[in-house]
């Protein structure tokens, strides 16, 4: 660590480096016929440690490239990511973050305790520690009953649980979240969503969530990161005060604040004159 | 509880129809006057498999060894193929007119070359030609199993920093199995199959294809069917071990349709 002052804009809390600091990031696709595709244009985001922070925006905004980007499993072709102060890579080897796609993508062939001990035993932690830290991990997302079990045999919302309680497996800092709950009918997205605020309140990472809902992106997040499409860039970021997550029960979903907030994101996400600055918008047509 | 419910009918109907067939086979022997040699009752059939079925018993070690010696030669350089295609894709284009070409020939119709090759007092030439019509469809299903890794599985294999040789052993080699099954259960009836017709074109006698050429040579057609249902019994004794051991290696499917 070297002692020259943190950079400015960087917050007084400079003994933790940011989970996700993104600077200038570009992506573009090459394709075959020469007409490259620009899918994410000079995004700058920093997210602090334990923060919740939501990608919204249509399809083709960037929002699963930039995921994807800080994941290390694209590279960005301009500008540079770091996580918790190393490079994308460096932090993709050492495990910094846990991830969870919006299909489980859990193996079949292993029963549900030994999905979840999948990562660890890639990573050779031992019998003893593998099964002692995925019961933990069992009954933190309520599927203890249902270790022995293989996927085929749960219904489509426990596989995304046993997703979840995987890419919490070793215990990282930083979740990566693209769309987990978007294949999930509403009742269950629902109490996915309060799972999910109870599940980070208790283990403290930092979340990056990609969505297309605006009521989920709201109820979860700190803040709410509003992108546009062609090329993928970030329009908006709004700040979602509903409290710290053990207030966050099913009660907050009729609450005032969070209409406010949803109307906030609409009205960011589809352009309207919110009485903002719209000016970048604008300047886009 | 469905499995429970499901018993009757995946079971008792069809040995009902079985039964069923098989009375209105003797039936109609017994009522039209049907000549032996025309078709033999079942009844004369039951009475000559029992009191032959030592010779049966015998005829059905020779082919069956042939057929196993054929499945296990032909179904190990069939993976280690599909291996090497996958991990090698030149190798896969450059062999894939022969495979082609081989999967449409009738492979028994090598057994006479095979014959004079190896010499028509041995065995060698009808496990060959097991081995070869056993090679297609395990190669076939187990390149298309290897191949079938999904995009979820090497994203998730990428963000943990799996090193190439994890990700096949934790994805990509039990991904394809179930492929590999297919491949096996076709091959495993194959192999029975090539090794009794490859008796019919030469070789030693002893087999079940020689024994039911020389039954039926000789009048016997009671004899000629009681091998016949040997070499009945012993495909579907092929077949089920390989639906055994399918079940053995993957736990997750004979348990999927549980609940």
């Amino acid at each position: 660590m070297s002692t020259a002052p943190s950079a400015p804009g960087q917050p007084i809390a400079s003994t933790r480096p940011a989970a996700v600091s993104a600077t200038g990031v570009g992506k573009v696709f090459a394709s075959r016929k020469g007409a490259d595709v620009t899918a994410l244009e000079a995004v700058d985001l920093t997210i602090a440690p334990g923060e919740f922070v939501s990608l919204i925006g249509p399809s083709g905004c960037g929002k699963s490239t930039l995921l994807r980007l800080i994941a290390d499993l694209d590279s960005p072709t301009s500008g540079s990511i770091e996580v918790f102060g190393k490079t994308a890579r460096q932090a993709r080897i050492d495990q910094a973050y846990g991830i969870a796609f919006q299909q489980a993508g859990l193996l079949p062939w292993r029963t549900v305790r030994s999905n979840i001990e999948l990562p660890l035993e890639l990573h050779k932690v031992g019998k003893a520690d593998r099964a002692a830290r995925s019961s933990e991990l069992l009954a933190l997302v309520g599927l203890s009953d249902f270790a022995d079990k293989y996927p085929d045999q749960l219904s489509g919302g426990m596989q995304q649980r046993v997703a979840i309680a995987r890419s919490l497996a070793e215990s990282p800092g930083l979740l990566l979240m693209d769309e987990p709950f978007g294949a999930l009918d509403e009742m269950t997205r629902e109490r996915m969503q309060t799972e999910l605020v109870r599940i980070c309140a208790e283990t403290g990472a930092a979340v990056v969530f990609v969505t297309h809902s605006i009521p989920e992106a709201v109820f979860l997040s700190n803040r709410v990161v509003v992108m546009s499409p062609r090329p993928g860039r970030i329009r908006d970021v709004i700040a979602v005060d509903l409290g710290r997550a053990e207030g966050r029960g099913e009660g907050l979903r009729e609450a005032d604040s969070f209409f406010e907030a949803v109307v906030a994101v609409r009205e960011s996400l589809h352009g309207e004159p919110a009485g903002a600055p719209a000016a970048r918008g604008v300047d886009q047509r | 509880m469905k499995q429970t419910a499901s018993l009757p009918r995946t079971i008792l109907a069809p040995i009902l129809l079985g039964v069923l067939a098989v009375a209105l086979w003797q039936l109609a022997v017994v009522v039209l006057e049907i000549k032996p040699f025309v078709l033999p009752s079942p009844v004369s059939i039951a009475t000559e498999f029992s009191s032959s079925v030592s010779s049966v018993w015998a005829a059905s070690l020779v082919t069956g060894a042939n057929a196993l010696i054929g499945l296990l030669i032909g179904a190990i350089v069939g993976i280690i193929a599909a291996i090497i295609a996958t991990v090698l894709p030149i190798t896969d284009e450059l062999s894939a007119p022969l495979v082609a070409a081989a999967s449409v020939i009738p492979i028994v119709a090598l057994a006479p070359v095979f014959y004079t090759m190896f010499g028509a007092d041995k065995e060698t030439a009808r496990q060959l030609v097991a081995a070869l019509a056993v090679f297609i469809p395990v190669y076939l299903n187990t390149l298309r199993g290897l191949r079938q890794a999904r995009p979820v599985h090497r994203d998730l294999m990428r963000a943990y920093g799996a090193s190439a040789w994890q990700t096949t052993r934790a994805v990509t080699l039990p991904g394809a199995v179930p492929f590999l099954f297919i491949g096996l259960r076709i091959a495993s009836s194959l192999a029975v199959i090539s090794a009794l017709i490859g008796e019919y074109f030469g070789g030693p006698i002893g087999g079940l294809g020689k024994s039911i050429t020389s039954a039926a040579a000789s009048s016997n057609y009671s004899l000629a069917y009681a091998y016949v249902l040997g070499a009945i019994l012993l495909g579907l004794v092929f077949y089920v071990v390989t639906l055994g051991l399918e079940r053995l290696v993957s736990p997750h499917r004979a348990s999927a349709s549980a609940p």
